[in-house]
């Protein structure tokens, strides 16, 4: 096989918030380091992200990271790993203020510091009144985050490979991680990105699902090159349904919405978040939130034609608020629901938007399997940040506003380990034509089929049965039955069709690579949501309403072959004592 | 129990009512074209979900995978998908057919070279981009926390920082079609006034000096088709004639 070989010392795969902050460290020590991405850095989608992120800088009165933890470890319903959470609260300030010096422009407060919003689930001393610990920039955080991101790559000279799509992992000849299988978008043309260390920070898979929030490059291709090295996946069923999508678009509004003084209402007008979750109300963490408008909307007091959407009142807060504040929000009320929101509430519904599980990492960002007496192993030459990532600071679900930290926050740490690592000495993987075959299989396979199925009607089959059996509620038999449609699509994939071969940036070719990825995400979901017999934060169950500890305080594996498994959660800390198992408001 | 009465002026509730449309999208791909085409696609309205051109381009993909188009987070911040839409540049995704007629013409932006239908070489207008030195420079060592900015400093990076990079504004530029290896074009522009702007930078007198030249800014012309096409609002011409008084207040 002729093929030819780019060799870096690091390649990384993703350039969102994780895959920028990492190839940043290592570009700024002087690694010789390639960022790959199938979008341009800029148009990845850490870009639609609004409402900000969390640190305990006290900019608004006294904070303290323990307080920040604890929020998290109780939002995460336990399952959460808190050394994991205890290294990224603690880094947080720091991180924001690395991030401050790099220019990203902040909103400021009355003393020129960062302005600092109240938002889900954040706390003052261990559970008391509300935090306003989300540092924001209006309400377009994460596009000033990844343009700040990408215009100090561009300082550093990152050598990027835009618009290139990362096939599969190859594995070196002594087990490990030796590099990538690359296409040029553009041209068709496909190189070995051979490396000493890979970092996977490919991002979410949210166009699993019918109505999602996510981007339309969102198809978890991370995921699935991990799945097909031999490799794990963790608590695959821990999904996050934002509670404000915009009804029928799935478009997302930020929780600052709420921070900012925003609250749902249900056909009568009423307030119903104060029923459900009288402390925190409206910012009650998301799964509560979801559920709660889920349950308005089963019972009858939703609104619309078909009933299946509630309200977001944001006029009684004022048009300059909004205006200063808001300002995306207003332009997408108006541009997907006709909607001015300085006099009218938006029409919302949870809607799929996060994805809490994926690769098991440590917090070094270091990808962990599990051997046969199911002991931790780091595999060799890969590394995981972000949301594809589970570290896991997110456990069963995710604050607001600490995606964005999980992302700086370990993209750094991985970034920092690697060069430490690569300072030390990692020898190159030696690569053999059998492993190299084995990674282009994929891509073969789709380029010399000639008849079978076109791969959209497999794809719309699965959003569909994600969409109904895999949603905020979730049930024994419906979920068996979605399994087993999943596993027929899966076949029915196996022998589609790619009908146009050109080369040039042939768009098909990668949804048909992208479809693999998503329909190894949304099987691995399914048998892992349907094997969790208990409901834990984003993981609701009709037949088993209640959090069971004795049997389900661990996180579930996923093998792409089928096997399953489990790993302890972590109560590792080091600075500060666990917080210990309790009951949270449901 | 807070009670508030609801009322609900317009929203997505209602379907739009079905309508027939015809497009005509600009095809060539250089593996099987000699040279471009217009290809017309028909298509109900009904067939697909949502209001966007986005939504159609998406729909009519389904028909003929072939179609050869960018897109991403389909709300319009990550700006993937500008293109031209009945003569004018815009994001697909947030423009809605509902604005047009039943016949519209989809085109890709002019003045970059195409690579396929309705995806055009970038390169040049990155290039440009990346002339403005977009990146925070402070010579000073950094503070342990923040570097403090006054609500009133930081307000003057509103309608600058805000930029997606969509290259609508620079290929509606006729200075940019007629020099794009030479004038920077607005969204540079726009992206190197905002360092300028931020008051947390110390080397405003340097860009303003690799300004100087006849062409990397001189060479707009206030035509202001930027103005008129940016999806986000923002106002390159205006932070054109700000780059132009820093320069003046630079030399007296």
């Amino acid at each position: 096989m002729s093929l030819s070989e780019h060799v870096f010392d690091a390649v990384i795969i993703g350039a969102g918030g994780a895959g920028q902050r990492a190839a940043l460290q290592l570009a700024q020590s002087g690694k010789k380091v390639a960022m790959v991405s199938k979008v341009f850095p800029t148009r990845s989608h850490t870009v639609a992200a609004q409402g900000g992120i969390n640190a305990a800088l006290g900019n608004s009165g006294p904070d303290n990271w323990r307080w920040h933890m604890y929020d998290t470890v109780m939002g995460a319903d336990f399952l959460g790993d808190q050394d994991a959470i205890e290294y990224m609260c603690k880094h947080a300030p720091d991180t924001i203020i690395e991030l401050e010096h790099m220019g990203l422009p902040f909103s400021r407060n009355e003393q020129g510091k960062i302005y600092q919003r109240a938002f889900g689930g954040q706390t003052l001393n261990f559970g008391g009144d509300l935090a306003h610990r989300t540092c924001a920039a209006a309400d377009r955080t994460g596009h000033a985050m990844l343009h700040t991101l990408y215009q100090k790559n561009v300082e550093a000279r990152t050598h990027c490979y835009n618009e290139w799509y990362a096939v599969d992992l190859v594995k070196s000849v002594n087990g490990g991680i030796a590099g990538v299988i690359a296409l040029c978008i553009e041209t068709g043309e496909v190189v070995f990105l051979k490396s000493r260390a890979t970092i996977l920070a490919t991002g979410g898979a949210g166009r699993i699902f019918q109505t999602t929030t996510n981007a339309h490059t969102c198809t978890g291709d991370g995921l699935g090159l991990v799945l097909r090295a031999g490799l794990p996946l963790q608590d695959m069923e821990m999904w996050q349904f934002h509670p404000t999508g915009i009804a029928g678009v799935g478009v997302l509004v930020t929780e600052g919405c709420r921070g900012e003084g925003g609250y749902l209402l249900n056909k009568n007008g009423e307030r119903f978040m104060e029923r459900y979750a009288p402390h925190l109300k409206d910012l009650s963490c998301r799964d509560v939130v979801s559920r709660s408008s889920m349950i308005e909307i089963r019972e009858g007091r939703g609104l619309g034609p078909k009933g299946d959407y509630v309200l977001l009142k944001l006029d009684h807060l004022g048009e300059e608020v909004l205006k200063e504040r808001l300002p995306t929000v207003m332009t997408l009320a108006k541009t997907f629901a006709g909607v001015d929101i300085t006099k009218a509430p938006i029409p919302v519904t949870p809607t799929c938007h996060y994805l809490m599980g994926g690769m098991p990492t440590n917090i070094n960002g270091e990808v962990l399997t599990v051997n046969k007496l199911g002991k931790d192993q780091i595999v060799p030459g890969l590394y995981g940040a972000g949301e594809c990532a589970s570290v896991s600071v997110h456990g069963a679900n995710r604050l607001g506003a600490n995606s964005l930290l999980d992302i700086v926050v370990f993209g750094r740490a991985a970034g920092l380990h690697l060069e430490a690592a690569l300072q030390s000495g990692i020898e190159m993987p030696q690569v053999g034509t059998a492993e190299l075959e084995e990674a282009m299989s994929r891509l073969n396979r789709w380029n010399f089929s000639q008849k079978g199925e076109d791969m959209h009607v497999i794809r719309t089959e699965m959003k569909m049965i994600m969409q109904k059996d895999f949603g905020v509620f979730r049930d024994g038999d419906t979920m068996n039955d979605g399994l087993k449609k999943l596993q027929a699509l899966k076949e029915r994939l196996a022998h589609a069709v790619l009908q146009d071969k050109s080369l040039t940036f042939n768009t098909a070719r990668i949804e048909a690579l992208e479809l693999d990825n998503m329909m190894e995400v949304a099987l691995s979901t399914a048998v892992s949501a349907e094997r969790r017999k208990e409901s834990r934060g984003g993981h609701s169950r009709i037949d088993f309403p209640d959090r069971d500890d004795a049997h389900w305080l661990k996180h579930s594996l996923y093998f792409g072959d089928g096997r399953v498994g489990e790993r302890q959660v972590s109560q590792k800390t080091k600075e500060t004592a666990p917080i210990e198992l309790q009951l949270r408001e449901h | 129990m807070a009670k508030t009465n609801v009322t609900l002026t317009s929203s997505n509730a209602g379907m739009p009512e079905d309508r027939q449309l015809t497009v005509s999208i600009y095809r060539y791909n250089p593996d099987v074209d000699k040279k471009p085409y217009t290809q017309d696609y028909d298509i109900h309205t009904s067939e697909f979900q949502g209001v966007m051109m986005l939504d159609l381009l998406e729909a009519l993909k389904i028909k003929d995978p072939t179609l050869g188009f960018r897109r991403s987070c389909s709300e319009g911040v990550c700006g993937s998908d500008g293109m031209n839409i009945n003569g004018k540049n815009r994001l697909a995704c947030v423009t809605s057919y509902l604005d047009f007629s039943n016949h519209i013409t989809i085109r890709p932006l002019p003045g970059l070279p195409v690579v396929r239908d309705l995806i055009v070489d970038m390169t040049q207008f990155y290039k440009q981009y990346e002339k403005a030195k977009p990146f925070l420079q402070n010579k000073n060592d950094p503070p342990v926390r923040e570097r403090l900015q006054s609500i009133e400093e930081r307000n003057k990076l509103d309608g600058l920082y805000e930029c997606i990079l969509c290259a609508c504004c620079t290929t509606s530029c006729p200075s940019f079609w007629w020099n794009p290896d030479k004038f920077m074009g607005p969204a540079a522009l726009l992206w190197a006034y905002r360092f300028v702007a931020d008051s947390r930078d110390t080397q405003k007198a340097e860009r303003l000096e690799a300004l100087e030249d006849p062409f990397s800014m001189f060479r707009c012309r206030t035509i202001m088709n930027c103005v008129d096409v940016c999806p986000k609002g923002l106002n390159p011409t205006k932070a054109i004639a700000h780059l132009r008084d820093e320069m003046l207040k630079d030399t007296s």
